[in-house]
């Protein structure tokens, strides 16, 4: 894996790339950069996979400008069409998929798919997104997890200085782009139908955080969706199903090549 | 010196354990803890207090907003000033403050200060606050813009209220295609504006800007942070060009008096200790939402508090201690008065003399010793 700084018009960012194949963007969830994990090993054994860092999230640029999950999408438009591929898979978590999917119904001419893990963007009435603002950093950790292994793991961490300062730089980040309305954008459940390429939504069937009964509104209106609930998982199958996880998504795009 | 009487409202009734089965005393506190009937009698006996302070020679008598909690009983402040306009008649009545970045029209604050000031033939002063952290979770707006926000209300309210209407205000936050007070302020150009803060210097240098001038309020915060903050500000306006006035200057604190120290932390204690520590503790994720203050003094505050270690409550002795409360005999109090006055030139005092649970009974003997042996001391 390597890392470089990828620079659209005013913004750079932090892009971390790896492998060989058809091309594969990854838009990380408000936790921010995620570490090159198993999950992101087995899609590079596919795909030439970019995994970008939001503008405002850890070092990448926070330019004023961009005050809304929809500057963010029209940013990595602007990104895409930077890029030396015609099309790229894309591939986005939570807040990423949220952003993935405004992105599609905007332009959808470099997309060759388009694949939602637990995206935020869309709400169902009744059923509010877990308050992750409110929860305390043990709560929050324990929330993402089916298996508490894991946020056992993830706990016993001691953040060093300047982890924790990225990690409220990227809360800060998360606040502006979600705070409210809370992880969704009315607008945009109107526009879904506007998405022309093959889609895969992926969802924890015990997520915490965005509750998985929200893959029935994609699964509505998305026009062409496969739908994949991953049993006893939360709100991160890439960490807690990595291997199912890439091997499904890796399934997905061979059936659908660029 | 001037003295103001502020009140929080407390719900004192609050079942404590029942509290404590839940984060805070704010925004999630089930409201089936609160009891209308024994909240109209808390409302009853509050107003009375704040009534009884202008006849005790207060000259200003003082409420506030929160929102969504135990801690104090005024979502809306305007209506208790609107009560105090009919049952009083010399003392200025503040309302320290409204929290502007809350509101979704911020001419609906200019327009209720500009009836208070009517219907008070000018009595009023007016605070404006960003709410504490807490205030974003009950309301859902967004913290990321609080600051932003608060300027542009600020513009906006000051604009209404001083230049001819009708006129467009176009911002970032607020649009509006005609702006065009009626009423408009009894006083000229407008009700004073102060600004309570726990202070920090971004709010220090705004404050003391030459075309604001606006009273500096330092709120319940320890003898050497009042002391740096209204420092601060003084320094802030002779790098302006002039000397900030004492009038400029204010605290705010807890006191209680009585006739010996022992005495006096006996009765306080119970008061003190619940306030800190049922009422007002939050956990730091409700406290300081992301985006609420800078990036940088928000990693500041981090380490200041990973310092302090864990979480405890808070003993009368250390809020006595570090001076974020006074407690005491006349002679302790109206020392520690004297000290801070000396070391900062401030010329208002924001006295809390009812806190937490502290009965009507010991608020009354409190006000009335804070008025007889401790204000006439400081009068110019």
């Amino acid at each position: 894996m390597n890392e470089h700084r990828h620079k659209v018009r005013d913004v750079s960012v932090r892009v971390r790339r790896d492998g060989k194949g058809p091309p594969l963007v990854y838009l990380h969830g408000p936790a921010g950069l995620p570490e090159w994990t198993p999950f992101f090993v087995q899609l590079a054994q596919a795909h030439e996979v970019m995994v970008p860092e939001h503008p405002g999230f850890g070092t990448s640029d926070n330019p004023a400008w961009i005050r809304n999950v929809g500057d963010v999408a029209m940013y990595y438009l602007d990104f895409l069409d930077g890029l030396n591929a015609p099309r790229v898979h894309l591939v986005g978590h939570a807040l990423g998929g949220w952003i993935a999917a405004e992105v599609a119904v905007r332009n959808a001419a470099r997309l060759a798919s388009l694949t939602l893990i637990a995206p935020a963007g869309l709400r169902q009435k009744g059923l509010p997104a877990g308050d992750n603002f409110i929860w305390s950093p043990e709560e929050t950790v324990r929330n993402l997890f089916y298996d508490q292994s894991f946020a056992e793991k993830m706990l016993a961490h001691v953040p060093s200085e300047e982890e924790a300062d990225l990690a409220l730089t990227n809360r800060f980040m998360a606040a502006k782009l979600g705070w409210e309305p809370r992880w969704f954008n009315p607008a945009l459940e109107r526009w879904l139908h506007r998405i022309p390429v093959p889609t895969l939504v992926l969802w924890g069937a015990d997520d915490k955080f965005l509750p998985s009964q929200y893959v029935e509104r994609w699964r509505a209106r998305v026009p062409d969706v496969t739908v994949e609930i991953l049993p006893q998982c939360g709100h991160l199958p890439q960490v807690e199903r990595a291997d199912a996880t890439a091997a499904r998504i890796v399934r997905f795009l061979k059936g659908n090549a660029s | 010196m001037k003295f103001t009487f502020f009140h929080l409202m407390p719900y004192r009734p609050l079942d404590m354990a029942a509290r404590h089965q839940h984060r805070a005393g704010w925004v999630v506190l089930p409201n089936e803890l609160y009891d209308p009937k024994r909240g109209a009698d808390e409302y009853q006996s509050y107003i009375d207090q704040l009534v009884y302070a202008e006849e005790l020679g207060f000259d200003i008598i003082a409420v506030n907003e929160h929102h969504q909690t135990a801690y104090g009983l005024m979502p809306a402040p305007n209506l208790i000033a609107s009560a105090l306009i009919q049952r009083t008649r010399r003392a200025k009545i503040a309302i320290l403050g409204r929290a502007l970045p809350l509101v979704n029209n911020p001419i609906n604050i200019a327009e209720e200060f500009a009836m208070l000031d009517n219907l008070s033939k000018g009595r009023i002063i007016t605070g404006f606050v960003r709410g504490i952290g807490n205030e974003y979770h009950a309301t859902g707006i967004n913290p990321y813009f609080s600051h932003e926000r608060f300027q542009e209300a600020h513009d906006l309210i000051v604009a209404a209220w001083t230049r001819p209407g009708p006129f467009p205000f176009e911002g970032e936050h607020y649009n509006l295609r005609y702006v065009n007070l009626w009423p408009r302020p009894y006083q000229t150009p407008h009700p004073p504006i102060w600004i309570p803060s726990m202070g920090s210097s971004e709010t220090i240098r705004w404050a003391a800007a030459p075309e604001r001038k606006y009273t500096f309020l330092v709120t319940f915060s320890g003898r050497d942070l009042v002391a740096r903050y209204l420092n601060l500000y003084r320094e802030q306006a002779k790098e302006y060009g002039y000397e900030a006035s004492p009038d400029q200057l204010g605290f705010a604190s807890p006191l209680y008096v009585a006739e010996t120290d022992e005495r006096a932390q006996e009765e306080a204690r119970a008061g003190i200790e619940t306030l800190f520590n049922d009422f007002l503790a939050v956990p730091w994720e409700m406290l300081m939402p992301p985006g609420y203050t800078s990036l940088p003094s928000m990693k500041n505050t981090m380490k200041m508090r990973k310092a302090l270690g864990a979480k405890k409550r808070h003993s009368l002795e250390e809020l006595m201690e570090s001076g974020t409360v006074v407690v005491g005999s006349p002679r302790t109090v109206r020392e520690h008065i004297e000290r801070l006055r000396e070391a900062t030139g401030a010329n208002h005092l924001v006295t809390m003399l009812q806190f937490g649970v502290l009965n009507d009974e010991l608020t009354k003997r409190n006000m009335e010793l804070f008025a007889s042996e401790v204000m006439p001391h400081f009068r110019d």
